[in-house]
């Protein structure tokens, strides 16, 4: 299904870190996490793979695959991004401040 | 058709909410988005349940469609004003089938949920409780605008086939968004001939669709083909919605068809030809 799903930490069951690649963070501003922003995943050229919406505690999460991503977000208190190279499966995390 | 036929603007929204004659219907696969605030007065439709027939897989018939709508309180004379998340996807899949059932008073809120969140227009968790009307849709179903399988195959190398998945999913890398597991099992790819135009390429990043100057470039620099035929295709057909909004609402390209049961169906046949990689037209 194409919703987003919910953007809680814990991970969906049955997910296998082994063969997933998923990519996870938080978002804040000033510090103090930014739920309800629009988190859109870039691939390595810049072009929009995916947007979910970040939960009450500034949570996002994508199942994305190895290589260079960039999480950049939207949101009532500003827009932020941040580069992720990824070499392998696995939960690979970064944070986006917004300003 | 105009851009203002297919299409009305936040403000336009904010204004004319609770005016007599117009319906906000919210539509959404997740409706927790709606739970959570919605626009004021506006009444929550779930794609996953109500647009689609609950055993078969197809869009809802005819009668269900009716149904639904007297359920929701629409009127055949009322304006239907459709929005939702994920940059209006499943707004503009419901968008598509109001059409198909011949609602011809139906427009987008153009950003959707996500360009009035950002502007920090009014949300509301009320409730409404849509007044039942009885609706009868206006036509059989359209499929002047709906492609089904056999002629997808059929349109290889002959009609312009538009892949609207983002190019990993293109080229076979992924099997889905990036916001959802990978866990489909069927063949990755796309159809041979199709080009790769990600619906995202049509919207600006607060949700809204580009401007017609901006749409007919991106068209005509990947290699799609005005005179031709056109079949638009995703994985499930809510993103391919958005692209047949594009193409054939605000373009106003005459021949162009929403092939909803793409890539879920078309990678799961016996037998048809698939491409992998980047593709040729590319």
């Amino acid at each position: 299904m194409c919703g987003a799903p919910d953007q809680a930490v814990a991970l969906p069951p049955g997910t296998d870190l082994s063969k997933e690649t998923v990519l996870a963070g938080r978002v804040v501003a000033s510090g103090q996490p930014v739920g309800g922003a629009f988190v859109r995943l870039l691939d390595g050229t810049g072009e929009f793979t995916a947007e979910v919406v970040s939960s009450a505690t500034g949570d996002y999460r994508f199942f994305a695959a190895p290589g260079t991503w960039t999480v950049r977000a939207l949101s009532r208190s500003g827009n932020g991004e941040a580069v992720l190279n990824v070499d392998g499966p696995g939960l690979h995390q970064a944070e986006v401040a917004v300003a | 058709m105009s851009r203002d036929d297919v299409l009305v603007t936040a403000d336009w929204a904010e204004k004319n909410l609770g005016t007599e004659g117009i319906v906000f219907l919210e539509v959404d696969e997740d409706t927790a988005a709606y739970d959570g605030g919605h626009l004021p007065g506006a009444v929550k439709v779930n794609w996953t349940t109500e647009l689609q027939d609950p055993v078969r897989r197809d869009i809802v018939t005819k009668e269900q469609f009716s149904e639904l709508l007297s359920a929701k309180g629409v009127g055949n004379d009322d304006q239907v004003i459709l929005y939702g998340g994920n940059n209006n996807w499943f707004a503009a899949y419901a968008y598509w089938e109001f059409k198909l059932y011949g609602h011809t008073n139906v427009k987008l809120l153009d950003g959707g949920r996500k360009k009035w969140e950002l502007d920090g227009r009014p949300l509301t968790t009320d409730v409404v409780e849509p007044k039942p009307t009885t609706y009868t849709a206006a036509k059989d179903a359209d499929n002047s605008i709906r492609a089904f399988r056999d002629e997808v195959v059929d349109a290889i190398d002959v009609k312009n086939l538009v892949d609207v998945r983002s190019p990993d999913e293109f080229s076979g890398k992924i099997l889905a968004p990036a916001h959802l597991p990978q866990e489909q099992s069927q063949r990755p790819g796309h159809i041979p001939s199709a080009i790769n135009i990600p619906w995202s390429k049509a919207a600006n990043e607060d949700g809204t669709f580009r401007s017609d100057e901006e749409l007919s470039a991106l068209y005509g620099e990947a290699g799609f083909e005005a005179d031709k035929a056109t079949i638009a295709y995703c994985r499930i057909g809510e993103r391919s919605s958005h692209t047949w909004v594009v193409l054939h609402e605000l373009l106003g390209h005459s021949d162009v068809k929403n092939y909803d049961g793409s890539w879920t169906e078309y990678g799961s046949l016996i037998g048809v030809p698939i491409e992998l990689g980047a593709g040729v037209k590319a």
